[in-house]
């Protein structure tokens, strides 16, 4: 951190000031000129929280799509077959068994033990030969989704998250002031600041995980240099399964909070392998820093983009990656 | 056939392979045999996504590219013949005619195509495949979300070819030589620029990228230029596709389609420019008469799964199975043909002895 300011010390200054922006237009009342220019505060502070919370929903997905590839060079690209298949997997469970935590579980470990299976049974014979394993794992996401449209159909799924994660929370942020004075505040949906609080629970346990075990320190290793990790006596094909394992489980485990939050449909692994792709893109692949910033960065811009130019939306998504490969091609915290 | 000899004058038609000439004359004799059906369904629509992966094969087989933004790019064409053409839909249309209009959109296809590639040069490998992954996907949610330029999920109807010469274009047996000569011309052309300077470059570049950059060649420079050449071939298919449907909309340019064009050139193999069309001719038959075996609703799976064999198993396509059955027959036949000799030779030597 201090080394950013010290060397990008004008960068920092522009970042600085535009989160002092953001935090006066969450917090300060809005003057009448504000509110005429850019519309009600209450809009502009959910759509906030939306784009928070969907980036949270986003790093969730993504940081297991830049795990693998940081270590094992593997672009997953049936990563987002992987989501929609934990979403179905734990909705199925979550009604069977009236548990949504069960759900949750088993949609991880679900998902977690089919990655190990693809890791053994298919990448391992095609080590080293990324476009190839690229190829498989395309022809892999169309086959599930067609078998997923097959099991599951082209309906809609919604499941409800326990009671008490249920309801709206009331912020201290004030929307408007009536006119006797009182203050508005502004309320949100508790589910949502729960899939945020997940997000960044699994973010520090991955971080702490990666740089505070032996485990992570040899996936750290590995990410470096496979060789030599190899030489050193360590058992590389078991830390690559366990990666995969964690990689997809969190997909599996992102379908669930994401299939709670939004809904579950056929087109959704699309969806979800285009925000891993450009937040990967745009944080760098490989870096789980870089997909917390990615994720914040495209979730923020989809939902500012919805909310404030319907039709144009995607292509505020789509300048972040240009600017960002024509900026920094190996993406925010990649290191070449 | 050496392309130089072609135009120095020592070129006879004894130098032509058999096959070749036979396979030409198949081609041009197709719809006086076939019925409308197997012209314009099968043939015309092969040959037109075999153009559209052709592009795909130029840019990954000789420049080591391999772009999901292909088909994207057709789309594109077929979404300006649209705006600037004649459509049956009530927006935009602004009525140009075929003549400046479709050269039009194959050039701003062609454009479109080189900023595709001026975005993913900048980094290499795998990252290609997933930038322009991202950019179809991006294309595909914002045609279908702009209601302005683009009519959002309806799309464009009613985008017709031109009546030319007295002769609709739209009818199954003009529009297959329409596309015949179209494919035949781009084919010719990769073919011929696989060994010009320019081919040879990209080849170099797609080997070594450090020499190439070493010894003085602007290695962005030609990468961006393959991609403009792709987008001039890509957009014409996507000119043809577009008057072979008769209507564009999002769901012409999605993913799955994208992903098809794909697997059509993989499959096919792309080692070299006839992969492309033989792939293409499997996965229209299999879309066609899959259905009389499984199951319509299952098609993907059946067009997946053939994908993932082919990758698994032959990694070089259609392509390279036949390869390795030439080279199997010729081995044995050489095989067989050396143990004849030896017989023989053993024969004389024995005579030799008495």
């Amino acid at each position: 951190m201090r080394q950013f300011v010290e060397r990008h010390t004008f960068w920092a200054i522009v970042i600085f000031l535009i989160a002092a922006a953001f935090l006066w237009m969450i917090f300060a009342v809005w003057p009448d000129w504000l509110e005429d220019a850019i519309g009600r505060k209450k809009t502009f502070v959910n759509t906030f929280l939306n784009g928070i919370t969907l980036g949270g929903l986003y790093f969730l997905v993504a940081s297991g799509f830049t795990l693998v590839f940081g270590l094992m060079r593997n672009v997953n690209l049936a990563h987002g077959s992987m989501y929609l298949l934990g979403a179905y997997i734990g909705y199925e469970v979550a009604e069977a068994s009236g548990s949504w935590f069960l759900g949750l579980a088993v949609a991880f470990l679900a998902i977690a033990a089919s990655g190990i299976l693809l890791q053994v049974l298919i990448f391992r014979r095609m080590e080293g030969d990324d476009l190839r394993q690229t190829l498989v794992t395309i022809g892999i996401s169309i086959i599930a989704a067609d078998l997923m449209l097959a099991v599951w159909t082209g309906t809609t799924y919604q499941f409800a998250p326990p009671e008490w994660l249920f309801g709206a929370a009331t912020l201290p942020v004030i929307s408007t002031l009536k006119s006797s004075g009182d203050a508005v505040f502004i309320k949100y949906p508790v589910y949502r600041l729960a899939v945020l609080a997940v997000a960044v629970a699994v973010g520090i346990a991955l971080w702490l995980f990666l740089n505070r075990t032996r485990i992570g320190m040899m996936i750290r290793a590995g990410v470096n240099d496979r060789d030599m990790l190899a030489a050193s006596g360590v058992n590389v094909q078991l830390v690559f399964a366990l990666v995969f394992a964690i990689g997809a489980g969190l997909a599996g485990f992102a379908g669930v909070i994401g299939g709670t939050a939004l809904s579950i449909a056929p087109g959704e692994d699309i969806r979800y392998l285009l925000a891993s792709l450009i937040v990967v893109i745009v944080g760098g692949l490989g870096s789980v820093t870089g997909a917390a910033i990615g994720a914040l960065l495209i979730g923020l811009a989809e939902q500012f983009g919805l909310a404030y130019f319907p039709t144009y939306g995607v292509v505020l998504t789509f300048l972040i990656m240009v600017v960002t490969l024509a900026v920094r091609p190996q993406g925010i915290m990649g290191g070449r | 056939m050496d392309t130089r000899r072609l135009f120095s004058g020592e070129f006879s038609f004894k130098d032509i392979h058999p096959a070749k000439l036979a396979l030409a004359v198949f081609l041009i004799a197709y719809p006086t045999f076939a019925t409308d059906f197997f012209t314009y369904q099968i043939g015309a629509y092969s040959l037109i996504l075999g153009t559209i992966a052709l592009s795909l094969v130029m840019l990954a087989g000789y420049g080591g590219m391999v772009s999901l933004a292909q088909l994207t790019v057709a789309g594109f064409a077929g979404y300006m013949m649209a705006i600037f053409g004649h459509n049956s839909v009530e927006v935009m249309g602004l009525g140009w005619p075929w003549w400046i209009c479709a050269p039009f959109a194959i050039f701003t296809a062609a454009v479109f195509s080189a900023f595709i590639g001026a975005i993913s040069v900048r980094t290499e490998g795998i990252y290609t495949i997933m930038i322009t992954l991202a950019i179809a996907v991006a294309f595909f949610y914002f045609v279908r979300q702009n209601y302005v330029l683009f009519n959002g999920f309806t799309g464009y109807a009613g985008v017709e070819p031109p009546t030319f010469l007295g002769v609709y274009w739209r009818d199954p047996i003009p529009f297959y030589y329409l596309t015949l000569a179209i494919a035949a011309a781009f084919y010719g052309a990769i073919v011929y620029a696989s060994r010009a300077p320019f081919g040879l470059s990209l080849q170099a570049i797609r080997d070594n990228p450090r020499r190439m950059r070493a010894l003085g060649y602007d290695v962005t420079l030609h990468r961006i230029t393959a991609y403009f050449f792709s987008g001039i071939i890509a957009g014409t298919a996507g000119v043809l596709m577009v008057w072979f449907n008769g209507r564009v909309s999002p769901g012409s340019v999605g993913v799955d389609v994208a992903i098809d064009i794909l697997v059509i050139a993989v499959v096919g193999g792309l080692r070299h420019p006839i992969g492309p069309f033989l792939g293409a001719i499997a996965f229209v038959l299999l879309e066609n008469f899959a259905i009389d075996l499984i199951d319509r609703e299952r098609f993907n799976t059946v067009i997946g799964l053939a994908f993932l064999l082919v990758v698994l198993f032959s990694p070089d396509g259609l392509l390279g199975i036949w390869n390795r059955l030439r080279e199997r027959v010729r081995f044995s036949r050489n095989a067989q043909r050396s143990a004849e000799r030896m017989a023989r030779d053993d024969r004389q030597s024995a005579g030799s002895l008495e």
